[in-house]
């Protein structure tokens, strides 16, 4: 029994006192106990791949901070998910995002519905003390129904998860590597032209406005991503 | 107490910032018992005081004129608030950034232009190669963010300033607001 999926785990998260099963996440045991730890790629329903860093949590005893969404409890573990060191990574990690490529919130389709803009508000990001790259990135307005603006994209990978996993088409992936990534459709070809099924999940997981819908103008694009885990529950009954 | 004394900037930005503090309406006469307002695209001085309290900067920093006037403000002002996304990020006016100027001045002057095709080199000032945020230039003590901040932001933020009083500027606004 001892290595049963049913094994309880007790453990501490910010002082308080919680239980588990095994092999479940930090973030989903803090997440059963209204702790809450900041996301940004994790979505419930996709696989978690801990790419934000935003999660981040300290464990005492351990020098080294663990993803939430990816890192298992174990007995006896003391979590911490708000310190000021936390505080303070989390906040340069969305500086980082901020200056890496060109969030112009002001005139953004996802103006008031964006993962990335909330957070930076709720972790008190009021500037950006990081110079901006200004990088120069296309855009891919080739599909009949979206639009993807690399400008905005953060590399979340949700699109890329949510068309593998859910959709299973797998049009979308990343190619190159560090500063160079970027999504790319099929084998770098135009999404219009790609496999692409025209679902429209990616567009709605998508936490920034690097996928939108054509049809929505301005900043009146609200995204619907607590689809996932209903959509999987059926296809399991199934 | 003397009133405290208020100046208001307007650099690479849509004036909106401005239209907003204005917004505050009646509040404004609340504020005028507290501050004068003694330089500002909306009052007739033309040289930057020697002493300011509080300078509200609207716009980011484009031209080489504008960072000649940002030094020149820094200098002479006790608290510099950037006042408005265009300031704290750069905002619309950045977008040329992945561009370059020469692109922009051309699309403007020759392209789009029906006679006297040139690119202006006099009176108007120089445009620097990217649009850059007040705080990579000078130091800046409060970021108010919105596009603009409403005036609701700026009446409790500027309340708040004036009197002291603690002030958490995220529960108030945000980029893109």
């Amino acid at each position: 029994m001892s290595e049963s999926a049913f094994e309880v785990k007790t453990l501490q998260i910010d002082g308080q006192e919680v239980s588990a099963r095994r092999g479940q996440t930090i973030l989903e045991v803090a997440q059963e106990n209204d702790i809450s730890i900041p996301t940004l790629c994790h979505l419930e329903g996709l696989s978690d791949i801990g790419a934000c860093r935003l999660c981040l949590v300290e464990i005492a005893g351990s020098n080294k901070l663990l993803p939430a969404c990816v890192a298992t409890v174990s007995e006896g573990m003391v979590v911490s998910t708000n310190t000021e060191r936390l505080q303070k990574h989390r906040k340069t990690i969305l500086e980082l995002l901020m200056a890496e490529r060109n969030h112009i919130c002001s005139v953004c389709v996802a103006n008031g519905h964006c993962g990335l803009q909330s957070l930076v508000q709720e972790q008190g990001v009021t500037h950006v003390r990081l110079p901006y790259r200004n990088p120069q990135l296309g855009m891919d307005a080739s599909h009949e129904r979206f639009t993807l603006d690399r400008n905005r994209c953060i590399l979340c990978t949700r699109c890329v998860r949510v068309c593998a996993e859910i959709e299973g088409a797998h049009i979308w992936d990343v190619m190159g590597r560090g500063i160079n990534s970027n999504i790319i459709s099929d084998l770098n070809q135009e999404w219009g032209s790609s496999a692409c099924t025209r679902c429209g999940k990616c567009v709605q997981v998508c936490p920034t406005g690097a996928l939108y819908d054509k049809g929505k103008i301005g900043s009146d694009h609200p995204k619907y991503p607590e689809s996932l885990p209903y959509l999987n529950l059926m296809r399991e009954a199934q | 107490m003397s009133k405290l004394k208020l100046a208001t900037v307007w650099l690479d930005g849509c004036s909106g910032c401005h239209m907003s503090f204005l917004d505050m309406d009646e509040r404004l006469l609340e504020l005028a018992e507290l501050v004068d307002v003694v330089y500002s695209p909306i009052v007739d001085t033309k040289e930057f005081p020697d002493q300011v309290d509080i300078t509200l900067v609207e716009g980011a920093v484009a031209s080489v004129d504008d960072e000649k006037k940002i030094k020149k403000i820094r200098a002479h002002s006790k608290l510099l608030i950037a006042m408005g996304d265009c300031a704290i990020t750069g905002n619309v006016p950045s977008m040329r950034n992945p561009i370059g100027p020469e692109v922009i001045l051309d699309r403007a002057y020759i392209e789009n232009a029906t006679a006297q095709q040139q690119i202006p080199c006099v009176v108007v000032p120089k445009l620097l190669k990217v649009v850059r945020p007040v705080h990579e230039f000078v130091k800046v003590d409060v970021y108010l963010p919105g596009c603009p901040p409403s005036a609701d932001t700026f009446h409790t933020a500027l309340t708040a300033l004036i009197t002291g009083e603690p002030l958490d500027i995220p529960a108030l606004t945000r980029f893109g607001a």
